[in-house]
């Protein structure tokens, strides 16, 4: 990574103008040219330093139903049991966090009903009691993060 | 301005977007070849979906991991009713901290009700950083924990439930 890749991060993360040709902005701005940011954008995707490039839809307007859930997984069941999340289309991601509680992990689904459904799912799965932890405040969403 | 999308295109529109913006140098025509529309009318559509709020902006999912940003920690904290608003929005305006929501407590397997996020590349500067900003909001009397995560599992990026279907836009 250059000076260029993290100047077009920094600036990627506070929106690609919504217009025709935004890249013939942006490239003015950070005086590149817009085929040297598309390729720099595409290489950054595929080395995994960036997951996503694109509109940020704000799943919960769209009507899902979200939550942060852990569980306190005995360390010889560790690898088995994130295998069989991580084989839950509804598991959004999932870390191992130094803590009794040492699985955490964000559900996402269509609905509430399936939501709940899901949670108890992951209880019969592994057998393991759920902490269900779904946001009821906002103060901050990360907006920019500085590379 | 030409009316937007059709219901229909405007679903399309949306699974298309799912993967993320076409990386071209005219991203809403080549979205707009895919559903039988016009440019113009892609890019109203998405200038629709932002004033309503669907999106805020076209962006990035950073990979913190690879970014360097290897102390990745959660900070849980117990904080009275009374005063949560208060200290959620401080701390949620304080540098460093990338997220800051409120969540129930589950007593009695859970004490803390307030959780940030905290990114940085080594574990004894977050650690660092947490003390020094605890103790000049005063509250570092609260109980709180810091919950270092030492493995993420494969994540799948910004796909996080199906998109409801039958759900046109607004207005």
């Amino acid at each position: 990574m250059d000076d260029l890749d993290r100047r077009l991060i920094n600036r990627l993360q506070l929106g690609l103008p919504l217009v025709r040709q935004p890249w013939k902005v942006l490239a003015e701005e950070l005086e590149s040219s817009s085929d040297e940011l598309l390729d720099r954008l595409h290489l950054l995707l595929e080395d995994g330093v960036l997951t996503r490039f694109g509109p940020m839809f704000d799943i919960e307007r769209l009507g899902g139903a979200f939550t942060l859930a852990a569980l306190t997984v005995p360390e010889e069941r560790f690898e088995d049991v994130a295998e069989q999340l991580q084989a839950l289309p509804e598991v959004a991601h999932n870390y191992r966090r130094e803590h009794p509680w040492n699985m955490w992990f964000v559900l996402g689904c269509a609905t509430q009903q399936r939501l709940s459904d899901t949670l108890h799912h992951i209880e019969t799965l592994t057998g393991l009691p759920l902490l269900n932890l779904p946001k009821e405040e906002t103060y901050h969403v990360g907006l920019y993060f500085p590379v | 301005m030409q009316p937007g999308l059709n219901a229909k295109q405007a679903l399309a529109l949306r699974r298309h977007l799912e993967g993320g913006l076409p990386r071209v140098p005219r991203p809403y025509q080549s979205l707009a070849e895919r559903i039988n529309a016009d440019e113009n009318q892609v890019l109203a559509q998405m200038h629709q979906w932002h004033e309503q709020g669907l999106f805020r902006r076209i962006g990035l999912v950073l990979n913190h991991r690879a970014l360097g940003f290897t102390a990745n920690a959660m900070l849980v904290l117990d904080v009275p009713d009374a005063l949560i608003d208060e200290v959620g929005q401080r701390l949620g305006r304080a540098p460093g901290i990338t997220l800051c929501y409120q969540r129930p407590r589950r007593l009695p397997q859970w004490h803390y009700n307030l959780f940030c996020m905290v990114h940085g590349r080594q574990r004894d500067q977050v650690e660092a950083q947490i003390q020094a900003l605890l103790k000049e909001h005063l509250l570092d009397d609260l109980p709180h924990e810091l919950l270092f995560s030492t493995h993420a599992f494969k994540q799948c990026g910004g796909r996080f439930a199906p998109l409801p279907t039958g759900a046109p836009p607004r207005g």
